[in-house]
């Protein structure tokens, strides 16, 4: 790295330290930090989802309705969508060159993301105290 | 470069990116495509998961007729190609946590990592259904 006498980025620039994507690092960081919780959430769900195999609907909305469960998939099904829209959101900006096509998708799938979000705590609730 | 452009002769057009069809196929760049593409089919999966959960909140008649479904040929494909994506992703995401930290980034090492993720992805894979036929009652 060339000191900031050389470098062609300005002083304020380089303290903001926001680079020319004007964000910083903060995708890339979200993208790891969802990552990182997700080894153990993610092993969790596969785990259990093995383990219910072949369950009939008794034992698996009595598994759904546990307080821990619910905790745990809501927040696992919440970060999960969560990351998957910051990785869908590079695949977009990758490969989709239109720039209508672009601005839609990159509009649609945070709110895609929310929706999904949104009906997957209402399912588990409903699972919990109206099933 | 800049001499081509002072002197005005146009300078032989060359590929900018590694295109994938002129590109040699490698172990890295291989196992990075498909960490691309099994994100994508990952994020599809959260949908069905959703699905599924949806089918549990409407009740047993609803929750029986996708665990028939999921029971089924096509059901059945869909969760190993769910469940390699996802164990594959998962050791490929740990490899990359490892290079964003510093590690393993010289070419041997990144060579033996590629290889541990496939071999980890085909035991993790046939672990869970050994495990999840052994929970129907199959053996």
């Amino acid at each position: 790295m060339s000191g900031p006498e050389n470098s062609l980025r300005s002083r304020l620039g380089r303290a903001r330290g926001l680079g020319s994507a004007h964000e910083g690092v903060h995708h890339w960081w979200a993208q790891r930090m969802s990552a990182l919780a997700l080894i153990p959430l993610s092993l969790w769900l596969v785990a259990s989802l093995v383990c219910n195999a072949g369950a009939d609907y008794a034992v698996v909305s009595a598994w759904l309705s546990g307080p821990f469960t619910l905790g745990a998939l809501g927040l696992t099904i919440l970060i999960t969508v969560y990351h998957a829209v910051l990785g869908l959101q590079v695949v977009v900006e990758d490969y989709i060159h239109g720039q209508p096509t672009k601005l839609i998708l990159l509009i649609l799938l945070p709110m895609g993301g929310v929706a999904l979000v949104v009906a997957a705590i209402v399912s588990l609730l409903v699972i919990a105290f109206a099933g | 470069m800049a001499e081509s452009l002072s002197n005005g002769v146009k300078p032989h057009p060359r590929p900018l990116s590694p295109h994938l069809q002129v590109y040699k196929p490698q172990l890295t760049s291989i196992t990075s495509i498909l960490h691309r593409f099994s994100g994508i089919a990952l994020s599809a999966g959260v949908l069905y998961l959703l699905c599924w959960l949806l089918a549990v909140a409407g009740g047993a008649e609803t929750f029986d007729r996708l665990q028939d479904f999921n029971g089924s040929l096509i059901g059945r494909l869909l969760l190993l190609g769910w469940s390699v994506a996802f164990f594959y992703h998962l050791l490929n995401g740990i490899r990359h946590l490892a290079w964003d930290a510093g590690f393993g980034f010289e070419l041997p090492a990144a060579y033996r990592s590629g290889y541990a993720v496939l071999i980890g992805t085909a035991v993790l894979t046939i672990a869970a259904w050994v495990i999840g036929y052994f929970q129907m009652g199959a053996f």
